[in-house]
């Protein structure tokens, strides 16, 4: 049942180092690991070697703290749609496979080691409007305001984001426009997000560009990559509210 | 040592109130003359260190993960527990506080939990405040279901993410005070120690887990919001950095460390597969509310599930507890479990797992329904074990998940330093010896947006600001103590990886002093450990150097710190001569083989106090009192 397969896995020393490729072989791994479970096997292989491990991010392992972070044979996140790489699993792949590691690739995104990056300009963006400003203890009942069911869905559906990056990662401008979208949608569709809403979206998209993430083309990779399936509607919506904060 | 929790007096319903009506709060100009070092940014840190900085404290986080919003608290799936009654169903603070005391096996303070209780009704609206998307009924108001322990329901939820819902909520109001120049964020890096003056907490000494720069950064109070200890059983539900370094430094520092033996086995999670697993996934609790879990009668059935008939089918929740059935509590459904599969009735590789079954739900409710509650779920056990829940029930097993015991803190939140505050699953609090579904969100909310807002001045108003430097001579001492210890790892180049050292300690720990625990067991483990622990510091390996990002010395320090944290918690385990809530000893249960509690002589909290790496820790009771309930056997049949 287990496989033997052949990596090829980005090493950059630091984020000043000229990266590479380096080969590796996975042995003996198991079709019921998950992709990171596998690294984790090359990685202790390695230690024992007294080498250096693979650097590479993970916390949840379950898909939804958006910590892991790997182009795997091309694709963000690797083959399966809507999945994170730390929910893919090895029975995707056959006994002698070659697989490909990268890590997430934009000028946004500076490298700091191995498969890992800097993200901190998400949060950056985030600390630009993402947020309702409520102060803690004024806060009126919570059925005071109905919200429709589908704006609550549509609001629901948005906020599934993770902040992983993959969609900048697919992106050919590696544009964060989906991520963008992802916030300002779920606030528009919310009474709660009612007040701040022209604000918020101009200071975003203004952080966004100051970050250095490229602007949408529509070629959607984003939502294909994306481990939460959040759509391309959020950037239709950003792309409205934006315009509709300038009239 | 005496142990002054100090309760307020009066009324438990009024004691809150009277506690804010008696204290005394700062200027508003003269807050941000005190800065505040807040530790962890899950739900319990971001909650805190946002409300603090909205009230005009200066206030610094500090996180080991790139990004406050990746904090554990993100993972947490099923929901959040308010005493709304917006159901009509007869629910109450006062109910929410007895299931509370009740499911924690009457091991947790009624004035801390009624406390709890009367709060969880903000929350929910301070979260919807935020635009937090909770799940809504077509009339636009908020949806409930049911948890395990309670026969009410009161569980607000957002999908199977309501933890990721509210930590990003929590993250949005944190982030709002970054702008506003109130907190200053310091992601990536990994608290090492604390920095002690004249016995206050005055400050920390960090990591930067990129360069690998130890640094000290001194505030006027510290607050911990680090989590809890679950992956000293190596395998749980938490997540891959989740440590008890910054708890366990702070314990020997002074700080002592409560009921450590308290730690909760998750009933539902899916079963290891092999010996490469990194962790265990939690498949929530709201599933119990449409599934229902059996093993075959017969022993060794080899047969798949749709051909074992329904007359050779255990449903044994259903049997042993017939008014709670599937929604029984964590720990008693975590043992019944262990007791089938002890039978050889348990299902799948190795005979350890239960079914789950929701055939009976889709029939009664259809496919569009069961999806709709639960499709990210059912997605999320498909990639993992490649079985489709809609036409094979799942296979369920425990898991450790959650940790009970925590640093020891009195009603207003701090430790035994002076200046030192604990909060969320870091602290022991509020759910005894158990905690029950949808709880710890509340918990580490209230903890953060309510609680400790207003008991800090208290603390603040006795002390002068800015009374240290981050230069200060202790600071720097503190700070070169630090990096000695990773000097120490880095130059023992043995032969073994970190990782080896914490499964082997897992191993023991599950074995010993996991689901059910016996003397002779605790014992075994207590000889075991201090054995492992020295081959640890003989022949463990880092590799690379300190002074970059580094994952195999994290790892190394963190597992440190669990080799010796593992032994407090067996001393906890063989002191604690009872079996209450998820603290399950062999020797003390009932005929039909519940947790058989021992009030006389064990309704205390323990908490121990550390005496030097050669001497066993010592242990001080702070006595229970329930004046408002009655203690009772705790029944869910």
């Amino acid at each position: 049942m287990s496989m033997n397969l052949h990596l090829r896995i980005w090493r950059q020393k630091n984020s000043k180092a000229k990266g590479q490729f380096v080969s590796y072989e996975a042995k003996a791994i198991s079709p019921d690991m998950s992709f990171l479970e596998m690294l984790d096997v090359v990685n202790e292989d390695l230690i024992s070697q007294n080498q250096e491990p693979i650097a590479f991010e993970s916390d949840c392992r379950e898909g939804i703290c958006g910590a892991c972070s790997l182009v795997i044979n091309g694709i963000a996140h690797g083959p399966d749609s809507g999945t994170t790489a730390c929910q893919l699993h090895m029975r995707r792949f056959k006994d002698g496979d070659t697989i490909t590691v990268e890590p997430w690739r934009a000028k946004a995104f500076s490298p700091i080691k191995d498969l890992v990056v800097d993200r901190s300009a998400f949060d950056r963006i985030m600390q630009a409007g993402g947020f309702v400003s409520v102060n803690t203890g004024s806060a009126p009942d919570g059925n005071t305001i109905p919200i429709s069911k589908v704006h609550a869905d549509l609001a629901f559906d948005a906020a599934a984001c993770i902040g992983c990056g993959a969609c900048v990662a697919a992106c050919k401008n590696a544009s964060a426009m989906l991520f963008v979208g992802a916030k300002v949608s779920q606030l528009m569709h919310l009474p709660q997000g009612q007040p701040e809403r022209q604000q918020r979206v101009q200071a975003m998209i203004m952080k966004m560009d100051e970050e250095g993430f490229g602007s949408c083309t529509n070629t959607q990779e984003c939502e294909a990559v994306c481990p939460k399936e959040i759509s391309t509607r959020v950037i239709t919506e950003l792309n409205r509210e934006f315009v509709r904060a300038q009239l | 040592m005496f142990l002054d929790a100090k309760i307020p007096s009066g009324p438990l319903a009024d004691k809150w109130n009277h506690y804010k009506d008696a204290s005394k709060p700062i200027n508003p100009a003269n807050k941000r003359k005190y800065h505040i070092i807040v530790v962890g940014t899950g739900l319990a840190g971001a909650s805190a260190a946002a409300s603090l900085g909205e009230l005009g404290f200066r206030v610094s986080t500090f996180c080991f993960q790139d990004s406050p919003r990746r904090a554990h608290s993100i993972a947490a799936q099923g929901g959040i527990n308010a005493a709304k009654n917006y159901r009509n169903d007869g629910d109450s603070v006062h109910r929410l506080f007895y299931d509370t005391i009740k499911g924690g096996d009457f091991r947790a303070r009624e004035a801390n939990v009624y406390r709890l209780a009367q709060l969880s009704v903000n929350i929910i609206d301070q979260c919807v405040a935020q635009g937090v998307p909770f799940a809504r009924e077509y009339g636009g108001l908020l949806d409930n279901r049911s948890f395990g322990g309670s026969l009410v329901s009161r569980t607000f939820y957002a999908r199977g993410q309501t933890g990721q819902q509210l930590l990003l909520g929590a993250y949005g109001a944190l982030n709002r005070q970054i702008a506003a120049g109130t907190v200053k964020s310091h992601p990536r890096t990994e608290m090492q120690d604390l920095i002690m003056v004249d016995g206050h907490a005055k400050g920390i000494i960090v990591r930067n887990l990129v360069t690998g720069e130890m640094t000290a950064h001194t505030g006027d109070a510290v607050v911990l919001a680090t989590g809890g200890y679950g992956p000293v059983f190596y395998l749980s539900t938490n997540a891959i950095g989740c440590n008890v370094t910054a708890t366990y430094r702070a314990f020997k520092q002074g700080a002592l460390f409560a009921n450590p033996c308290y730690t909760q086995i998750h009933p539902t999670c899916i079963p290891q597969s092999g010996d490469h697993q990194s962790k265990l996934t939690l498949m929530s609790e709201s599933l119990r509310n449409d599934g229902r879990v059996w093993v075959p009668k017969q022993k060794s059935d080899k047969r798949a599930a749709h051909q074992i008939p329904e007359e050779e089918r255990d449903y044994y929740l259903e049997r042993k507890y017939p008014s709670y059935g599937n929604l029984a509590p964590r720990d008693i459904a975590s043992r019944a479990a262990k007791q089938v599969c002890d039978e050889g009735r348990g299902i799948g590789p190795g005979g350890r797992g239960v079914f789950l079954d929701f055939s009976d739900a889709i029939k009664r409710l259809g496919k569009d329904v069961i999806s709709a509650r639960y499709s990210n779920l059912f997605h999320m056990y498909q990639k993992i074990t490649d079985e489709d829940p809609f036409e094979l029930p799942m296979r369920i097993y425990p898991a450790s998940h959650y940790t009970m015991g925590g640093l020891w803190v009195d009603y207003e939140l701090m430790s035994t330093i002076p200046g030192l505050f604990v909060l969320g699953e870091a602290n022991f609090s509020d759910h005894g010896a158990n905690r029950l579904g949808a709880s710890a969100l509340m918990q580490g909310l209230a903890d953060g947006y309510f609680v400790l807002p207003n008991t800090i001045s208290g603390y603040l108003n006795q002390i002068k600001p800015n009374s240290i430097k981050d230069t200060d001579a202790k600071c720097k001492q503190t700070a070169i103590d630090a990096a000695d210890d990773v000097h120490r790892l880095m130059s023992i180049q043995g032969k073994r990886s970190p990782d080896f050292f914490h499964r082997e300690l897992g191993k023991i720990m599950w074995n010993d002093c996991g689901m059910a625990r016996t003397e002779k067991g605790l014992q075994n483990a207590l000889s075991q450990i201090p054995a492992l622990r020295e081959e640890f510091w003989k022949d463990v390996r880092v590799t690379g150097s300190d002074l970059e990002m580094n994952p195999v010395l994290e790892k190394a320090l963190r597992v440190a710190d669990f080799l010796e944290f593992a032994e407090l918690l067996c001393h906890d385990a063989l002191q604690r001569r009872e079996s209450c809530g998820g603290h399950f000893r062999e020797e003390y249960q009932t005929q039909d083989g519940e947790a058989k509690r021992n009030d006389e002589d064990f309704c205390y909290v323990a908490a121990w106090e550390y005496k030097g790496s050669k001497q066993k820790p010592e242990l001080h009771k702070e006595p229970l009192q329930f004046e408002n309930i009655a203690l009772a056997q705790r029944s869910y049949q």
